[in-house]
């Protein structure tokens, strides 16, 4: 289709007929309108002429010798394959039946005779035009199969590239099962999860607007946020913040993601969640059997300026075996015939009906094809459950350097005053600082979870004066979050330090880590006198604090906590 | 016409209405309503009393619309939505930076 057909093209056109004088005759008139003429005198010539010289037009006499009309015309159609090569029956044949079997063999008009050249003339002009319109027709089809080969070739280079970032995640960890469809990448939606350095669990679902290559794009440049960040120990509200400032720089204006932002906390029993756009996902108590919504709060990510973008999370507790769910809007979103949607009520009825928690996802899967009558391959769902945090393994960190250059003698403190405790988490710094020590590196995972609790107890308790008591019921332990937001959005002052002291010993060494806070301190001995571990929700830090760390000491009516950590020679 | 739009006598307000499903078949006629305004409406209106539907590149449309209108300081009322698509203005959260009525 590059080049615009002229109005009037020179057909090879082929006369099949086997009386000379008539073969003549039409050969002349055909000539004389400016076509070339190859000749046949029965039907198995002009099946072979066709065959060599393959004219694009052909008229055929019906009742020839050796083969007639009709059986050459199959012939010559089933060589022409998918080609239109016109075929006009040129007859004497007048009762009606015999015409129509001119058409069943193949023809596409009849001509009688004697023949009428004006007649003659526009026929071969309309058969030409259909036959150039076939021709159209097909290379435009094929043009198409070749964009579309192409196009699936694309985005099965572009899905590869991407399944190393994104399966670069936990997504095969024991406690997650997720369905999607292989190309949700190219429907916009996006399965993320990580383990923080202390062992947490990052999830994140997100739905990109729109479908195809402009959906995915955004994809790879959040996956390089989410994973970098989580694997640095940035909590989810700095993630946050970093995804939406990214994709609002990146993305036009018309492109967002809708996400849902999960961190579960294997050993606080907890569940930290931000949903911005998705559907409300569902926080299944087992002991009550209930389930909490987890509604969307906020304007999906890429939607507002950073200034004005909300990073405020909510915390719920969970125990061992509690599961959270997460789909996307293709599931509510399914239409039937009739576009009634299939709906979160519907949805519900699938939950409630629901007796094996394994079978869940069939389940939905199974209600929708009921309603719509066949499967949509854009749907992903994803269930979180929490186990013990022992059931766990987390992977090995990989770090690039040679240990050469690692630091052993040293100290650093650091003051973080008001302004800084309500947006900055200094806690992927101090780690990042501590496992210049490859000593320490072995036990990144207790390092970090003992400098976070040690960290939130100074914020929490002592600069914001929460009373962690607020935590011993669910109700209260969504209050205790809210409370910490508000009081943190005030503050005005107050301080928390941190001492770090890295001293060799022997072939080893020893870290001393020191917190303090401005706060009004606690009864010390009264806390101590308390068992380690119990099942409270409360007050889980501190004896986190004792079992992870050595020598785990409070003063100064416990505005100072101190803790050490030793490693021996490395192999 | 799925896509009518109607600028008041002063030329200050510009009300575009949607008629069916507001999704990506609209966005040629949908940008087209507002873009070729001159002098630029102080207020706009998308009027969603026959939208049946409204999907996620609707949403886009209707930032693009915001982009244009001023960005954080457009005012753009969205008006007679039906329960289906107020319910996806609200998952969305748009009533944050739209006026929905």
């Amino acid at each position: 289709m590059s080049v615009v057909q002229p109005m009037f093209e020179t057909l090879t056109i082929l006369i099949a007929e086997d009386s000379a004088a008539d073969r003549m005759l039409l050969s002349s008139i055909v000539r004389r309108q400016g076509h070339e003429v190859l000749t046949a005198s029965n039907g198995a010539q002009a099946v072979e002429a066709f065959r060599q010289q393959r004219p694009q037009l052909v008229l055929m006499d019906a009742m020839m010798p050796v083969m007639d009309g009709f059986e050459a015309a199959r012939q010559i159609k089933a060589l022409a394959g998918e080609t239109l090569v016109p075929i006009i029956f040129l007859t004497s044949l007048s009762e009606s039946e015999a015409l129509a079997r001119c058409l069943e063999a193949g023809g596409d008009d009849f001509l009688a005779k004697p023949y009428n050249q004006v007649i003659l003339a526009a026929k071969i002009k309309a058969m030409d035009r259909l036959r150039r319109l076939q021709a159209t027709v097909l290379e435009q089809r094929d043009q198409i199969a070749r964009h579309h080969d192409y196009l699936l070739n694309e985005q099965r280079v572009a899905k590869a590239v991407f399944d190393k970032v994104a399966h670069s995640g936990c997504l095969n960890a024991p406690n997650i099962r997720y369905l999607q469809s292989p190309y949700a990448l190219f429907n916009g939606d996006l399965l993320l999860a990580a383990f923080t350095p202390a062992g947490d669990m990052h999830v994140l679902l997100g739905d990109f607007t729109g479908h195809g290559l402009p959906a995915a794009v955004g994809a790879m440049p959040l996956a390089e946020v989410f994973y970098g960040m989580t694997a640095k120990g940035y909590g989810l509200a700095e993630t946050l913040r970093e995804m939406n400032a990214k994709l609002k720089r990146i993305l036009p204006v018309d492109m967002f993601c809708c996400a849902t932002l999960l961190n579960l906390s294997f050993q606080r029993g907890s569940v930290e969640v931000w949903n911005g756009g998705m559907p409300d996902g569902y926080l299944h108590s087992v002991a009550s059997n209930e389930r909490t919504p987890l509604k969307s709060r906020y304007l999906p990510l890429g939607v507002l300026s950073p200034h004005a973008f909300d990073d405020r999370t909510e915390v719920y507790p969970m125990a061992v075996g509690d599961r959270v769910f997460l789909l996307s809007d293709g599931v509510i979103d399914t239409c039937d015939a009739n576009e009634h949607l299939f709906g979160v009520e519907r949805l519900q009825q699938v939950f409630a009906a629901n007796c094996d928690p394994q079978r869940l996802f069939e389940e939905i899967e199974q209600a929708l094809r009921d309603f719509r009558g066949e499967a949509r391959d854009d749907v992903s769902m994803v269930e979180v459950s929490l186990l013990q945090a022992a059931q766990l393994t987390l992977p090995a960190p990989v770090y690039s350097d040679s240990g050469q250059s690692c630091p052993l003698d040293w100290s650093v403190s650091f003051e973080f005053r008001a302004a800084t405790l309500k947006r900055f988490n200094p806690l992927p710094y101090l780690l990042q600082l501590l496992l210049e020590v490859h000593g320490l590196r072995g036990q990144s995972g207790a390092l970090y979870s003992v400098l976070a609790e040690l960290y939130s107890n100074a914020l929490e308790h002592g600069v914001l004066g929460l009373d962690s008591s607020l935590k011993r019921d669910a109700c209260g332990f969504a209050r205790y979050y809210q409370e910490r937001n508000v009081r943190l959005e005030a503050l005005q002052e107050g301080y928390v330090r941190v001492h770090l002291q890295v001293v060799p010993k022997e072939e080893g060494g020893r870290l001393t880590v020191r917190v303090e806070d401005s706060g009004k301190g606690f009864d010390v001995e009264r806390v101590m006198a308390r068992p380690v571990d119990g099942i409270r929700l409360s007050g889980r830090g501190v004896s986190l604090i004792r079992q992870l760390g050595r020598n785990a000491n409070w003063s100064d009516d416990g505005r100072t906590a101190c803790v050490e950590f030793f490693w021996d020679a490395l192999a | 016409m799925s896509v009518v739009t109607e600028v008041s006598p002063d030329g200050q307000k510009l009300t575009i209405s949607i008629k069916g499903r507001f999704d990506f078949a609209k966005h040629q006629a949908f940008r087209e309503s507002y873009e070729h305004l001159h002098p630029k409406p102080d207020f706009f209106e998308v009027n969603l009393k026959d939208a049946t539907y409204l999907d996620s590149s609707a949403l886009g449309m209707l930032l693009l619309l915001r982009d244009h209108a001023g960005g954080e300081n457009a005012e753009i009322r969205l008006t007679h939505a039906n329960t289906d698509v107020r319910k996806i203005l609200a998952i969305s959260n748009f009533e944050q930076i739209f006026d929905v009525v």
